[in-house]
């Protein structure tokens, strides 16, 4: 008797698992021909000199991968990844969660707000990347007709390697704030409706309210956000290459710019495979130390 | 007593005050680059430099419009609806297959399958860009349309299996046990229960998915080449070539470009908010 329902056990099980496979397979053979393969290829590619289209490729062993190694401009690159990264998380996120948190306490009176904060959140990278082409450039851009107006002469910001990097920081934020503040306004409906009358009638200020008692139960969503924020300030990619491609000079350049530049502009597949696998590995590391940090803190 | 209660309302006064100030700013930085993109696309090419960019137009001229959409401009949008329908398709489907099974079985593999989709997260596409470019030109797909729906959907695909996996999760069990017991297979099951009652789910998800794979932008340009194969995001760098000192036609291939979102943010608020926000689960 045991043993019938035992093997009627195994052969459910063995049904669940046929239809595991067969539900999970596309899923699989996707992820394989457009990911998992790709990435292998790509490191197989940086062991050679290759242009990418002719036929022959020259094995070349690691010596892309030490070319790397001692590349200034790729590292250069990678730092302004982590500048932007940094001013990212410093400038985005508090400026959304200030926007929150006034939508929060202003209540029906703050919903214009909310729909005109949304409005950079419509365009896309690529497009915002045109506009603020437009919108900063020296001549007939919005900053040189605020400077005229003050009788001041045009101001190049993206064409000036000093100001190239924050202008773009700046642009960067104008388009994700509205993400971080719709982020928020999340977190917030998580914190109960009670605790804020319950504080206001123990006689809090709305100041005391938000340092006390919300922002602590708000931590877990920044930290997150602030994840996000990380991962995708080290893929950065659309924006800055439309922007300025990377320039002047190399004083916009990101991994994910110069990456593109060595494979797709100057054809050297073999290097440029090199950088994308040196910036994969980059982002992989970095972003396991980070959820490491933050999810051994939460054990602790 | 009074006193003390004067001194904070005025205190409370003058912080509202501040924010208030603050919240104007905030709002002319948000709007300003907007109103200069949606006014300059109506003014001629010397009425922008001669009046000043702030200005509004003199009149609603169409003529910067009427040259756009003749321009092949419709070819590009239509290319972008074909790309987005059919990615939108497959990635929805596909992912609702997996999510599936992670939501509802046991078997052994469950945990770490789920691990290996959900870390596909992080990936940055660029490690794969030379890869497919290559798997493109050999399929002989390079600089058709067709070559943009394998990346978009596959790079689409594991935070939706993350999303409909913890949505599945959420259906009540009894459902499933019910009609087991009625004799429903599995595969029946996923037709007839499952992939109607994850329909918010899905939702939600066409409207994250729909605005990447729309504003997509990398393998366009990468793996395309041809005007007549490229999609929305690649008009406007196609249009800068051609009028790149006509300041007022790219603004109005941008507001173009945006307008389906505009659209889209007027008539369906709340929930193009909550799907472009699908993606920030908490981690």
């Amino acid at each position: 008797m045991s043993n019938q329902t035992n093997t009627l056990g195994k052969r459910r099980q063995r049904s669940t698992n046929l239809a595991a496979l067969v539900f999970l397979l596309p899923v699989f053979l996707i992820l394989t021909a457009f990911i998992f393969y790709p990435i292998v290829d790509s490191f197989t590619i940086s062991t050679y000199k290759w242009n990418g289209i002719a036929a022959d490729k020259t094995f070349v062993g690691l010596s892309n991968w030490s070319k790397l190694l001692g590349d200034r401009e790729f590292w250069f690159a990678f730092r302004n990844n982590i500048v932007i990264m940094v001013m990212s998380i410093i400038i985005q996120i508090p400026i959304g969660l200030a926007e929150a948190t006034f939508i929060e306490f202003a209540g029906r009176k703050a919903t214009v707000c909310k729909v005109l904060w949304f409005i950079p959140m419509l365009m896309s990278s690529v497009a915002i990347g045109f506009l603020f082409n437009y919108a900063l450039a020296a001549n007939g851009g919005m900053i040189s007709a605020v400077s005229k107006l003050f009788g001041g002469g045009n101001i190049d910001l993206l064409g000036n390697k000093s100001t190239a990097l924050m202008t773009v920081i700046f642009v960067i934020a104008w388009q994700f704030i509205p993400f971080y503040m719709v982020y928020c306004m999340a977190a917030y409906t998580n914190v109960s409706e009670d605790v804020y009358e319950a504080s206001l009638i123990d006689g809090a200020t709305k100041g005391q309210y938000f340092w006390q008692i919300a922002l602590p139960l708000l931590t877990p969503s920044i930290k997150s956000a602030a994840i996000l924020s990380m991962v995708g300030s080290l893929k950065y990619f659309d924006l800055i290459y439309v922007m300025t491609g990377g320039g002047p000079g190399t004083a916009t350049e990101l991994m994910a710019t110069y990456m593109y530049k060595n494979a797709f502009v100057q054809f050297n597949m073999g290097y440029g495979s090199a950088v994308a696998a040196g910036m994969f590995i980059l982002i992989t590391v970095l972003s396991l130390v980070t959820m490491r940090m933050i999810n051994g803190k939460k054990e602790v | 007593m009074e006193k003390e209660f004067q001194k904070s309302s005025i205190k409370s006064r003058t912080s509202w005050a501040a924010a208030i100030l603050l919240a104007c700013i905030a709002t002319i930085t948000a709007v300003l680059p907007f109103i200069f993109m949606v006014f300059n696309s109506f003014k001629g090419k010397f009425e922008m430099l001669t009046k000043g960019v702030f200005a509004p137009p003199e009149k609603l001229n169409f003529a910067n419009y009427e040259e756009v959409l003749s321009g092949g401009f419709v070819k590009y949008f239509g290319n972008s609806v074909f790309v987005l329908c059919l990615s939108l398709l497959l990635v929805l489907f596909i992912a609702a297959c997996a999510a599936y099974p992670l939501a509802r079985f046991r078997f052994r593999m469950n945990g770490f399958l789920y691990g290996v989709i959900v870390a596909c997260m992080a990936i940055p596409i660029h490690i794969t860009l030379i890869p497919v470019f290559q798997m493109t030109k050999s399929l002989k797909i390079y600089d058709t349309i067709w070559a943009m729906i394998g990346p978009n959907v596959a790079f689409a695909l594991p935070i939706s299996v993350f999303i409909l996996t913890s949505f599945m999760m959420g259906i009540p069990k009894e459902i499933e046990e019910s009609a087991e017991i009625d004799g429903c297979n599995k595969y029946r099951m996923f037709f007839t229960m499952i992939l109607p009652l994850a329909k918010p789910g899905l939702s939600t998800l066409a409207i994250y998915n729909g605005v990447n794979i729309w504003n997509e932008f990398s393998f366009a340009y990468t793996l395309t080449q041809s005007p007549k194969n490229r999609t929305l995001p690649l008009a406007v760098w196609d249009f800068q070539g051609q009028y790149s000192m006509n300041t007022p036609m790219i603004m109005a291939v941008l507001t173009l470009t945006v307008l389906p979102m505009i659209l889209l943010f007027i008539f369906a608020q709340d929930k193009l908010v909550k799907g472009m926000t699908a993606g920030a689960v908490k981690g």
